[in-house]
């Protein structure tokens, strides 16, 4: 059973529809990678596998968004228990200006852990993940925001990953980064997706093909083609697809 | 060509203007200074009044506060003031004709001059009090001097009485505790309120309901400070007279209130832009973390806006301080010290507002006011520099 799967899904900013009947499915600890050119609606559409745009005034959805075979829109959902279970990390690095050590426990604390030794334990566990562990170790206690731009990415993947998720939504995590801290976020989804099932936006399409395994190729608001990676880049079968990948437009 | 030397007199005249500009403001403060420092020079004793005392006592001086106790008779001796082991004679020109005839001191008062110079003659432990005019042309006695006060007495002091005979009693502790204690208890009232309407129409608030307060509440901040002392008197004042249970309900407590409610539209303008500045992607960031809304308020969207809800606060209350009237109308002006909020409190702008008028250009009382003005100056300008730091330390 996939782990992350959309039917019939419409979604509606006031009366622009953003997205158009959209049917995926993701399996588990696999990588999903959206490409399409700007405003096709990849954000949208990651956005709605956490809820994140219930916060959008306006808007509006219709079909499902089943995840782990229950429809995450049904009325008796709890919001934040589904956003722990859907961790998200965002295109600009957005750490709080708070501590290294208490932007990583922060999801502990709202989740009401209050254990001085859990904590530290599942920091510093979640720092080792997102390979950070060893360049902050000594300096915990410092601003997040003395971090460099990669290394706050990365602390902002570990405070995803402190609350302990199974699915990642990454929204262009590295496209306002250099190519250094890139490769090193790169690296890291590698290592992540044993665990984790992870979903990521991204306009460089030599990203795509080297971090996923699965591709989906979005046009205005429609899933044009959904496949293999290796397929959508040597062999798609929609040509849209294959002007897209072969740069002739976009 | 033409353009450059336009420019250039634009330029010019912006830097001239502003020049000046400043130079006026520091003049301003340079006055208020110079006319203060001469609470310091002037002698307590009141106006074209000596105290004078046998030529053979040993005490040629003594404090103002002394004086005060003398004629209170907290001081009965001359012993306690360093001087021989005899109680203290008390002599005032009122008290003339208890001592001599009127053939004595004469129909026109000619001979007042030498009956006073007799008594003090005659009475080796008197302290007399009369008018420089009286001292007689051979003149016996001993003129004492009185102190001036010390920068120390003036803020230290806990007896406001700036029109007191003999001499007057010019403590101005019980005005600053005032003042403290009436913002203090305005942002007290102000915060919580302040901050919750501010939280709730930056997060949680419709949209078309926010457009319609935020004006409304801003509108609060034009009424007349007045019409804010107005209010107080005739609702808050007998409110807390009624609810406290007390004799008079004009107490720090009823200003406190109107301060806090006249800040109000500023707190929750100011606190609300700080809220609304927050960049949306940290509540993102929180919510997407499991975090519910109320937490994310309180652990990330307030600390962030910290600084700017507590500019708010001060500014708030800072411009509701100085707006004198509606406080001098509710807080009952008593200047006694100040130990309970539902007691009357004189503050420092009350004080200066009420007095400034009795007072003649030039004369002790005055310069007294004018240096309670140097104080409530220094004190919003820490108040001031405080939100300057706070706020740069945000933008950093
Ligand atoms: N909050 C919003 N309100 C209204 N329209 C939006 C909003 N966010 C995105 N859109 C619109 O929805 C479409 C898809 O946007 P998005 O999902 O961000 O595209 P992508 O991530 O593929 O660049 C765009 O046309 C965009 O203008
Ligand atoms: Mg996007």
């Amino acid at each position: 059973m996939a782990q992350i799967e959309t039917k019939d899904l419409n979604f509606y900013y006031g009366q622009a529809q953003a997205l158009r009947n959209i049917n995926i499915a993701m399996e588990k600890n696999s990588v999903t990678a959206f490409i399409g050119p700007s405003g096709c609606g990849k954000s949208t559409l990651l956005r709605l596998f956490n809820r994140m745009n219930d916060l959008i005034d306006g808007s509006r959805i219709e079909g499902s968004v089943m995840i782990d075979g229950a429809d995450i829109y049904a009325r008796n959902v709890n919001v934040e228990d589904l956003r722990k279970k859907v961790g998200m990390v965002f295109q600009k690095p957005n750490p709080f200006p708070k501590s290294i050590f208490e932007n990583v426990a922060y999801g502990l604390r709202v989740n009401g852990i209050s254990s001085r030794s859990e904590i530290e334990g599942i920091v510093e566990a979640s720092l080792q993940s997102a390979a950070l562990w060893s360049e902050v170790k000594d300096k915990l206690n410092k601003s997040a925001l003395q971090l460099s731009g990669g290394q706050q990415q990365r602390l902002c993947i570990a405070r995803a990953l402190a609350v302990a998720p199974s699915i990642l939504l990454m929204d262009e995590p590295a496209s306002a980064l250099d190519p250094i801290s890139t490769s090193k976020i790169e690296e890291l989804i590698f290592e992540l997706k044993k665990q984790y099932t992870i979903v990521i936006v991204t306009h460089s399409m030599q990203q795509a093909a080297r971090v996923s395994d699965r591709t989906a190729f979005f046009y205005m608001g429609v899933m044009v083609e959904f496949d293999d990676t290796t397929t959508i880049f040597t062999n798609p079968k929609e040509e849209r697809t294959l002007n897209y990948v072969t740069g002739r437009f976009g | 060509m033409i353009k450059k030397i336009l420019n250039n007199f634009q330029v010019g005249v912006l830097a001239v203007s502003s020049f000046i500009t400043s130079i006026v403001v520091l003049l301003i403060i340079i006055f208020l200074f110079k006319e203060g420092s001469g609470v310091f020079s002037k002698s307590l004793l009141e106006d074209g009044y000596v105290l004078v005392v046998n030529s053979r006592n040993t005490v040629n001086s003594i404090a103002p506060k002394d004086i005060k106790n003398i004629f209170d008779q907290k001081i009965i001796s001359w012993k306690e003031l360093g001087g021989a082991d005899s109680a203290i004679q008390l002599f005032s020109i009122d008290d003339i004709s208890e001592y001599y005839s009127e053939e004595q001191i004469g129909s026109d008062l000619e001979y007042m001059d030498t009956c006073i110079n007799n008594y003090i003659v005659n009475h080796p432990s008197v302290l007399a009090y009369f008018p420089k005019k009286n001292i007689a042309k051979k003149f016996n006695g001993k003129e004492i001097k009185v102190g001036t006060m010390g920068l120390y007495e003036f803020v230290k002091g806990r007896e406001w009485l700036p029109t007191a005979r003999p001499v007057v009693q010019m403590g101005i502790l019980p005005l600053i505790l005032g003042t403290l204690m009436v913002s203090l208890g305005a942002i007290l009232l102000a915060l919580p309120f302040g901050l919750v309407t501010a939280i709730y129409m930056a997060e949680i608030a419709h949209p078309v309901w926010r457009r319609i307060m935020k004006p409304v509440i801003e509108l609060l901040a034009g009424i007349p400070s007045v019409v804010f002392g107005f209010f107080g008197l005739i609702v808050i004042v007998p409110m807390v007279q009624k609810v406290c249970h007390i004799d008079v309900g004009e107490t720090a407590l009823a200003g406190s209130i109107v301060l806090g409610i006249m800040a109000l539209p500023t707190i929750i303008s100011i606190a609300e832009d700080a809220i609304r500045n927050v960049p949306n992607n940290m509540r993102e960031a929180s919510l997407a973390l499991g975090a519910t809304q109320w937490q994310t308020i309180r652990s990330v969207v307030i600390p962030y806006a910290k600084s700017g809800i507590w500019a708010g606060i001060i500014l708030g209350v800072g411009r509701a301080v100085g707006e004198t009237m509606a406080v001098l109308m509710v807080t009952g002006n008593a200047s006694n010290m100040p130990t309970t909020f539902l007691q009357p409190v004189r503050t420092i702008p009350a004080t200066i507002a009420a007095e400034l008028g009795e007072t003649s250009a030039g004369g002790l009382h005055y310069s007294a006011l004018f240096a309670l003005g140097c104080v409530l100056f220094l004190m919003t300008m820490v108040l001031n520099v405080y939100v300057q730091v706070a706020l740069k330390k945000k933008s950093k």
